[in-house]
């Protein structure tokens, strides 16, 4: 289980993130929806423990551990795992050298290529990692490396901008592999928390749970194909201004 | 002109360039140094030499204990040639001073390449006591295992001279490997080397050099190279382990239409070292090609970086790549890549960069779940590693192990 409470971050000096709360339980997948600079970004980027997000109130915690002064290595060890949005380029650092360590000693050069088959990126593996990528090559490499490296909480920024429809599919393929959702509902025990801005991969990954996030506060909580109705229809602004105000329903 | 006339020809101009300093690097005062070492004797069976020696000349790529992997051997300990043989036909090895004797036209391989009186460190070989290898290839004759040299210095304050001599005849193929290293981290010393290169036409030579000195050892060598038509120069160049001051920078002439020379660095220094290291190539035929890369990490010291090409042809094209890696908090590294065209129709280009490791690369790795450390050191051994097209998969483990090797000395 993740819980977030009362959680509120600052990049330098600006406060981004007010008194979120926010629970994920085994086996659940969420969605983050919000206008751009609503603060998305930055709670994933909290949640994964980047140094530049800075939590000036309220705690993080994971699997019953108080995970809020952990660095960003201790909480991927314990099991979060997050695909970027716009990874870096790593020159010389190829991408079977970053497979192998988010395998962490658990496969061998068969399982890096089975992964890489399993997201068409054969070819890849001898690539700079992001190195000249597209959109959907740099969103497939994020879930390989993910599927490497087994997250029980994976962070999902974004996962389907960018990528063209062929490629949107096989990403929402990788995505249900990594939040077994071919598992029975019972027996899921990873958790996903997904950034979407046009709620397209929804289309793809099922989810229960929805946010709708704004000026750095969650405004409601619900059903995220129902949310993704009312934002669709009337756009971030009335969607806010109908729940402005209202406390979070779900704690 | 006869042997003795050309010799008396190269002291002249060597005894008038004696005073001249380099254009580049710190000038250092040869008289502090002795060419006089103390004779060691001629091995036949190069196992046999010291342990300690054998571990230092290993570190540089020089294997002795089992030369089945080598087509033949050379080894120089301070100004004498102690061993040389080979193991395969279609390859000459010797010291150069035999090959001399053996061959009439060698004076058209001497100072060819390389001026007698570029600086006086050139001119103080020619006029103290030296000696060298020479390799060669014969005519179609492709070498599969790599020959391999060593230029050792043993004895304190000896300066030791080498000229080399390569020759790579029509059509052949041959990988050397020169480890060039020192007998004591304390001792001083001091290092000229020249080496000419003549690359013929259709010929491949790739020419990998692991320096591995001591902090008192002072580096000067001066190479050249002429390659003919359609002709391959491949230099790898390793420089793994601190040195006092080193200065050099060869010159690549591709001669002859689609000749290709080919320049990969990796310097990796720390504190008290100071590096100026370059290659320069005139692309003066058509369709000649270069590419010229360089990897430097620093840890304390002075790396200066250069690259030079130049477009005399039409359709030459030439690529230079710079990058330097500052790791804490002092080193300093200076890239100075250099571009010039001499007509339209040519194709050159450079990238260069100097920095830290980016933070947002080390936290990404981190995210995945590697500690700090060894994200930097995946990210530095990423850093070093140059692909180089065209080496033979068991050079190409070599040259990583010695990568590897280097990347211990920067964590």
């Amino acid at each position: 289980m993740l819980k977030i409470k009362d959680l509120s971050v600052a990049v330098e000096d600006k406060v981004i993130i007010h008194d979120v709360n926010l629970t994920i339980k085994n086996g659940e997948t969420h969605v983050l929806f919000g206008p751009n600079g609503a603060g998305k970004s930055t709670l994933l980027m909290a949640i994964m423990g980047f140094p530049k997000y800075r939590i000036t109130k309220g705690s993080i915690s994971f699997k019953g551990k108080d995970i809020t002064n952990l660095s960003v290595d201790e909480r991927a060890r314990m099991g979060i795992g997050m695909s970027f949005q716009r990874p870096p380029v790593v020159r010389g650092v190829k991408t079977q050298d970053m497979v192998a360590a988010c395998l962490q000693g658990r496969g061998d050069g068969d399982t890096i290529s089975q992964l890489a088959e399993k997201a068409d990126l054969n070819d890849f593996l001898e690539r700079d990692i992001n190195y000249g990528f597209s959109g959907g090559e740099v969103k497939r490499s994020e879930l390989m490396q993910l599927l490497a490296q087994r997250p029980e909480l994976t962070l999902l920024d974004e996962p389907e901008s960018g990528v063209d429809l062929v490629n949107i599919a096989l990403i929402g393929e990788l995505m249900n592999d990594l939040l077994e959702k071919n598992c029975p509902i019972q027996q899921r025990k990873c958790m996903g928390l997904i950034i979407t801005h046009t709620g397209h991969i929804l289309d793809y990954v099922n989810a229960r749970t929805g946010y709708v996030m704004c000026d750095g506060t969650i405004g409601c909580v619900g059903d995220p194909h129902e949310m993704l109705a009312t934002i669709r229809e009337k756009g971030y602004e009335e969607c806010i201004k109908c729940y402005l105000g209202r406390l979070p329903l779900y704690e | 002109m006869s042997k003795t006339d050309t010799s008396r020809t190269y002291k002249e101009k060597a005894r008038a360039a004696i005073e001249k300093k380099a254009s580049l690097g710190e000038d250092i005062d040869i008289s502090k140094f002795t060419s006089e070492d103390e004779n060691p004797t001629y091995q036949d069976d190069p196992s046999k030499l010291p342990a300690r020696a054998k571990t230092q000349m290993l570190d540089a790529g020089v294997m002795l204990d089992d030369p089945s992997q080598r087509s033949g051997t050379y080894i120089q300990m301070d100004n004498t040639p102690v061993h040389s043989s080979v193991s395969q036909d279609g390859v000459e090895v010797m010291p150069v001073g035999q090959a001399m004797e053996k061959y009439d036209w060698m004076p058209d391989y001497w100072w060819n390449a390389v001026a007698v009186d570029q600086d006086k460190y050139t001119a103080n070989i020619e006029l103290n006591r030296y000696s060298g290898y020479f390799i060669r290839a014969l005519p179609g004759q492709k070498t599969v295992f790599p020959v391999q040299a060593c230029l050792y210095l043993a004895k304190d304050q000896l300066v030791q001279n080498v000229h080399n001599i390569i020759i790579a005849e029509e059509n052949s193929e041959m990988h050397i490997i020169t480890g060039c290293t020192t007998a004591s981290r304390e001792e001083t010393g001091l290092h000229l080397g020249v080496s000419e290169f003549y690359i013929k036409k259709g010929a491949k030579v790739t020419f990998t050099m692991i320096h591995s000195w001591s902090p008192e050892i002072a580096v000067r060598p001066r190479s050249g190279v002429i390659i003919e038509d359609g002709g391959l120069f491949m230099s790898n160049y390793l420089l793994m382990k601190p040195v006092h001051t080193l200065q050099m920078n060869p010159l690549a002439r591709c001669i002859g239409e689609n000749a290709t020379a080919r320049f990969n660095s990796v310097l990796v220094t720390g504190e008290g070292s100071s590096l100026d290291v370059g290659s320069r190539v005139m692309l003066d035929a058509e369709g000649a090609r270069t590419e010229i890369i360089s990897r430097a990490i620093t840890t304390g010291g002075v790396i200066i970086a250069r690259g030079y090409i130049e477009g005399n042809a039409p359709e030459v094209k030439g690529h230079l790549e710079c990058r330097g890696l500052i790791l804490g908090e002092r080193g300093i590294i200076h890239a100075i890549p250099e571009l010039k065209g001499n007509l339209a129709g040519i194709d050159l280009s450079h990238e260069a960069a100097v920095g830290k490791i980016a933070e947002e690369e080390v936290e990404y790795l981190m995210a995945r779940g590697l500690t700090r450390e060894e994200a930097t050191a995946t990210i530095v051994r990423g850093f070093l590693r140059v692909d180089i097209e065209g080496l033979p998969p068991m050079l190409a483990d070599e040259l990583r192990r010695a990568v590897e090797a280097s990347e211990k000395e920067v964590m």
